[in-house]
């Protein structure tokens, strides 16, 4: 699946999109998140408030008890400000 | 209709379009939020978004907003990239029948739009860059709909 990150979560990470294949325990966003966190301290420190983090699956929001099966686009990013 | 654009709009040309050849709307409604300096805080802003879901998201509120209330016709344009102070960021048209279907349209537009699109606005000024944080108001402003939605 491809992951997508906008913002200061993409600042952070040090990376606008990449292709993932995730291990098979890892089932919703917030254990997605988790094995994110688990590759790098940039990641680490990217979402080390995961609390705040939003996050998208093919382009509409999802809270992160989402299953990410089936998911062709994730995206993470901060609360949105635009407007 | 929605656009996401990095060009200026022009607002006459654009309520001057959708009201062309009709004769049916009563009450136009428009929003222009701009850039604003802050005092000298911000010398410039970069809106970023995410393409492809930010067009669903606006396509979205608008049909939730024309679900919502009899509109005629319903217009946002959202700019994107490097904006000065004083520049255009966003528009909502609203047309309708009588004005409180306009009002209340585009107001609703607007707070759906601040806490669900996927904008984000990085400010930088004399004392370097930093990425606005979303304000609380306007999730209390979003949720002000979602009340009066179920109590309706």
């Amino acid at each position: 699946m491809r992951l997508l990150y906008f913002a200061w979560v993409k600042e952070k990470a040090g990376v606008a999109a990449e292709e993932i294949d995730p291990p098979a325990g890892v089932a919703t966003i917030a254990e997605l998140i988790d094995w994110l966190k688990a590759r790098g301290p940039e990641f680490e420190n990217a979402f080390a408030r995961s609390e705040v983090i939003c996050a998208a699956i093919d382009h509409a929001h999802v809270r992160h008890d989402a299953k990410i099966a089936g998911a062709r686009e994730i995206a993470f990013f901060p609360p949105v400000t635009g407007g | 209709m929605i656009r996401v654009q990095q060009a200026d709009f022009d607002i006459g040309a654009e309520i001057a379009a959708l009201k062309a050849g009709r004769s049916d709307i009563g009450a136009i409604v428009s929003f222009i939020g701009t850039v604003r300096d802050q005092h000298g805080a911000v010398e410039e802003m970069m809106l970023e978004h995410y393409p492809g879901m930010t067009e669903a998201e606006l396509t979205r509120i608008e049909q939730e907003a024309n679900a919502r209330w009899p509109l005629q016709a319903s217009l946002i344009v959202h700019r994107t990239g490097a904006l000065l102070p004083g520049d255009n960021i966003v528009l909502v048209v609203t047309a309708s029948e009588h004005r409180d279907a306009a009002f209340d349209a585009a107001r609703f537009l607007m707070d759906y739009l601040k806490t669900s699109a996927p904008f984000w606005k990085r400010e930088q000024g004399p004392g370097g860059a930093r990425w606005v944080e979303a304000d609380t108001k306007d999730g209390a402003a979003f949720s002000r709909w979602k009340k009066k939605h179920a109590t309706e």
